[in-house]
Parts: structure tokens; C-alpha cells; sequence
């Protein structure tokens, strides 16, 4: 916040509380003045939740994800000069679809030590996250579009994913689509990242590449996520934890938080705020004379963010 | 004399399989390797009943030898006949895809000093081929995790940890989400576990090995895991080395049957010209040494190899030279014989 005034950001927040309260009816839902609050703004920010452990109620994230129907997980990951990684050149977004696939939920046990569980592709949740994926690309001005699939093994499921990211992929002849089995698009990952720009996948093969490619740029202290919902709601958070071993020690590193909050200027229109907050961040980091401990320096928080202030007021 | 020599069933394959195959011959016998190789063809034909199946002459010999090495086999698009890698997982009953992955000093990649191994269930899971249309638009694929399987792949991961003197094994998994079919494979682990406590067990998200693979890939030993994480993590590790080109490999099936094999394709656009690269071939016949109790030859032939790359004088085009297959073999075989 201290961030985006320094930039002179057009944004008012309107700060929620999403932990779980039971509604009538005995179901658990978020408190109905969040709900209101991202009904009304359609944009929404968030920082990591805790994982409720014997709590009674579900995660907060999936609540989240049925209450709003997020449908997409985006991940830009775009290396970070100043934070040395094997690699250099990583511009690449993954787009993973959120909803079905292998996330389901739904297991049997057939009998005494055999148990199944079921992956679910739709037509409909294939076609929209593709959908999303071709349009993100021309609006961001990306190259091509990889769907990534194991359909030579998973003909039905994967197939009826692949022939709907076809079929769209026909609407935009202005990207180019291609397609990858899953296991050679890690294989060709780790040893050349600059070869890929946007990928479209389903639930656990987001869940995996979403996680290496954030590994890829130094990791989930770095790496901005966005989540698309229905009905025009967006909500971006950081992906990393809550890391209640240093929380109110002034220690934390709000580069993840910074980052998604950026891809929601962008995704707002704001490209001119988005563009200056995110180069203030990056000449930081690239600077290194003021870097947070997990960056590699011994700044504090507060440090690291009055030192960003400072630039983008430069940047003016 | 030939007492001590044991049979190797060898399925040379196609494209660059018969020039990587005799590759590897010659330094074995420059290695005096004890290895009497059976040259056998596996491509499919329609046996009694219509099915499908593998030679009766390359599975006698199989039955007979139990080890086996394979090439690189064609995919066959029109055949009419299933991947003849499925063929001869379901004849053998080929449980465990095994690939020990370690960087090769010379070959350069993001990563240094990756010495790892991935252990993949390799008959159930995720790649059961169970599939239906629901309805219109809507298809569900299953995933079969079952207890014997589960127990079988985490009883072999811990009996290699112990033959190869690693310390840890790590159970990769997605049990948050899948608790039940996940969960069952955990607890199968776990309990195997229980009758390893020389070695140490561990249990890791799939996400988070990978998101910590690429940053720090030294952090791992041994990897167990079910179907589908074992494609994906078997192909990651060998990224970090290399590629499939470097990578060696090895299925072991029921019954004592082994079977080692390059994972790399058949390369037809360089075949017969004598450029082919056959070190994924030649590590995957050293892991095959190792598995017959042949340690001494193993290290000599892999130490030669490695010698080889390290040196970059004589490197085939793939790892950045341009000398040919034959020329590299030779320098393998000069090494080897010097190492006596």
C-alpha cells in the first residue's frame, strides 16, 4: 500500500477478513462483507492464508476458488536480474486450469487395497481456460500459446482438452499454438526455458509446472500469481506462506505480494503505474544495496519498500 | 571357460540402436566384461488368438537370461500394434523404471553435482487406460493405486537405496489432494519404511520437489513415486544432467527379469552415419553391471566414459565435439584397457 501511494496508484482498498464462518444452513462460507466487498470491486489482493488444521472447515483458498468460480491460476515468471539463479532469461506464463482434472476430489475404493480416483476434463472448463489463455496472450502481446497434455496416454480426457485448446486456437490466428506431452515440455524446462512463452494446461499439470517454473526464477518468495474468475472477478495473491517465524519482525520480503499486485494494474489497465512499480522493485534487487535477508541482504522490510518508494517517486 | 560369462539378451532396436549396440559391444570387450550378448528382435506379431506379443525366441530368451539390453525402438504409428514398450512391460511385468541421475563432469549444464535416483511405478496409476465418456463433454480418466503395487515399488526403492549404499529415500506424492489413492501409496511406503531404519524416509508434495529440484537439486537421494510423477520426474532429472541423451535407465520386472535401456528416440535422421552419441546406452549397460553384481567393470567402463567427456578431445556432436561414434567408442576402449 505504502507502494502504490508512493506511485501515485488510482487505488482505494478496502481491507477484508476471509477466515470461515458457518452460514445458515450449517456450510461454510467466507463472511458475507468479503464477499460483498469482491462482488463489488471484482479485484481483489491477497497475502498467504493460514491452513486451518483441525479447524472443521476446508481451505480457505479452495473456499475461495468455489465461492468465485477461479477457473485460471496465472503465473508470469520472468527472471529477476540481481537474483542470481541457474537461469537468466526465464519470460514465460503458465495457465493453469483450477476447477476439475485430476483435482476432483472424487476417490472410491473398489475393494480391500484397490482404490480409484477420478480425473474429470469438461468440454466447457477446456474451452474457457483456453479461451483465456489465447486472450491473455494478445493482450500481453505473447507469441504463442503450448497446451500441455499426456493425451498420447490419457487419450479421452487429455484429448477432449487438446481438440477444445485446437479449436480455439483457430479464433486466434494471430498466436501461434503448439503442443507438448507434459513430461518433455520438463525435460526441454531445465535445460532451456527461453524456449517456452504461454502455456495452458489442466489442474495438476498447472499444480507442477505453475511450482517448477516458479523454482526456475528463485522460488514462491518472487513469483506473482493471479486467479480469473467468472463474472469479471480477479483475485492476486503471493503464493508463498504466511512464515509465522519471523511475521511482525519487519523481516518479510513483499516481492510476491509487490508482483502480483502489478500483474493487477495490468490486468486493470493500469499498465503505466504497473510498469513503474515493477522497475523500482527490479533496480532494487538489481542494485543489491538494499535486499531483504532471503534476497541475500540484510534489510529490513521496511528498508526494501521505503528503498522501492524511493525510486518510483524517481520515476515520475 | 565360458562358466563364468552370463548371457545379456541385447535388442539392438532401430534407427541408431544397431550402431550405439555395437558400440557398447566393443567396449565391453575391451573391458573383458564376462557378458555373452543374445541378439534378439522384439518387434511385435500376431501370435495365436490374434494377440499381440513379442517373439517367442526374444521372450525364450529373456525367460532364460533374465537381463536384458535394449536400444532405442521405433514408435509404430499405422502398425496396428500397441508401443512395444507397453509390450514388454506387460510380458515381463516391469514394475519399476529406474534412473540414476548424476552429472557428468564435462557436460555442462545449469547444474553441477545432481546425483540422484528416480524410482517410478511403472504399471498402474495414472496410466491405467481407464477412460469414458461421461456425457456429452464430459470424460473421466481413472487412476488405480492399489496396495500390492504400492508395497512392491517401495519395497524395491528401499532394497536399492540399501544395495547402493544411499541414504535416504523420499516418497513424492499429491496425498493432500488425492487421499485416498495418494494416501494409500504413502502408507504403503511408511510401512516399508519400518523395515528399512538404516535408511532415512522422507515424504514430499510433488509441487514442492520440483519447485525445489531446480533450485537445489542436491537435496535429493532416492525418489519413489507412482506413475505419472515418475514420467514428469524421471524427464526433469534427466533435463538436469543432460538430457536423454546422457541418460541411462533401467526397468525391473517380476521373476528376476531386468531390463536396461537408452530413453532417447531412434534418431533416424543420423542413422547409419556413424555420429550417433552411445553414452546413454553404454551407462544404462554399466547400471546393468552393477545389477548382475559386475561392480568392478561397471566402474571401469563408466570411468572411461566419464574420462572421455570430461577430456572434450574426442566428443561426439551432441556434447559439443565433432568426432564420430566410432572414434569416441575407441577412445572409450583405449581408456578402459588402460585402466587395467
Amino acid at each position: 500500500m505504502k507502494i502504490f501511494e508512493a506511485a501515485k496508484a488510482p487505488i482505494r482498498w478496502e481491507e477484508r477478513n476471509v477466515t470461515a464462518i458457518k452460514g445458515p444452513g450449517g456450510r461454510w462460507m467466507i463472511p458475507p462483507d468479503a464477499k460483498e466487498s469482491m462482488d463489488r470491486s471484482k479485484i481483489g489482493l491477497k497475502g498467504p492464508l493460514k491452513t486451518p488444521i483441525a479447524a472443521g472447515h476446508p481451505s480457505m483458498n479452495l473456499l475461495l476458488r468455489k465461492t468465485f468460480d477461479l477457473y485460471a491460476n496465472v503465473r508470469p515468471c520472468v527472471s529477476i536480474e540481481g537474483y542470481k539463479t541457474p537461469y537468466t532469461d526465464v519470460n514465460l506464463v503458465t495457465i493453469r486450469e483450477n476447477t476439475e482434472g485430476e483435482y476432483s476430489g472424487i476417490e472410491h475404493v473398489i475393494v480391500d487395497g484397490v482404490v480409484q480416483s477420478i480425473k474429470l476434463i469438461t468440454e466447457e472448463a477446456s474451452r474457457r481456460i483456453a479461451e483465456y489463455a489465447f486472450e491473455y496472450a494478445r493482450n500481453n502481446q505473447r507469441n504463442s500459446v503450448t497446451a500441455v497434455h499426456k493425451a498420447n496416454i490419457m487419450r479421452m480426457s487429455d484429448g477432449l482438452f487438446l481438440r477444445k485448446c485446437r479449436e480455439v486456437a483457430e479464433n486466434y490466428k494471430d498466436i501461434k499454438f503448439t503442443e507438448m506431452y507434459l513430461d518433455t515440455v520438463c525435460l526441454n524446462m531445465v535445460q532451456d526455458p527461453t524456449q517456452f512463452d504461454v502455456l495452458v494446461m489442466p489442474n495438476l499439470y498447472g499444480d507442477i509446472l505453475s511450482d517448477l517454473c516458479a523454482g526456475l526464477i528463485g522460488g514462491l518468495g518472487v513469483t506473482p500469481s493471479g486467479n480469473i474468475g467468472a463474472n469479471g472477478v480477479a483475485i492476486f495473491e503471493s503464493v508463498h506462506g504466511t512464515a509465522p517465524d519471523i511475521a511482525g519482525m519487519d523481516l518479510a520480503n513483499p516481492t510476491a505480494l509487490l508482483l502480483s499486485a502489478v500483474m493487477m494494474l495490468r490486468h486493470m489497465g493500469l499498465h503505466d503505474h504497473g510498469n513503474k512499480i515493477q522497475a523500482a522493485c527490479f533496480d532494487t534487487i538489481r542494485d543489491k544495496k538494499v535486499l531483504t535477508k532471503d534476497l541475500g541482504g540484510n534489510s529490513k522490510c521496511s528498508e526494501f519498500t521505503d528503498e522501492i518508494c524511493r525510486r518510483v517517486k524517481d520515476l515520475e
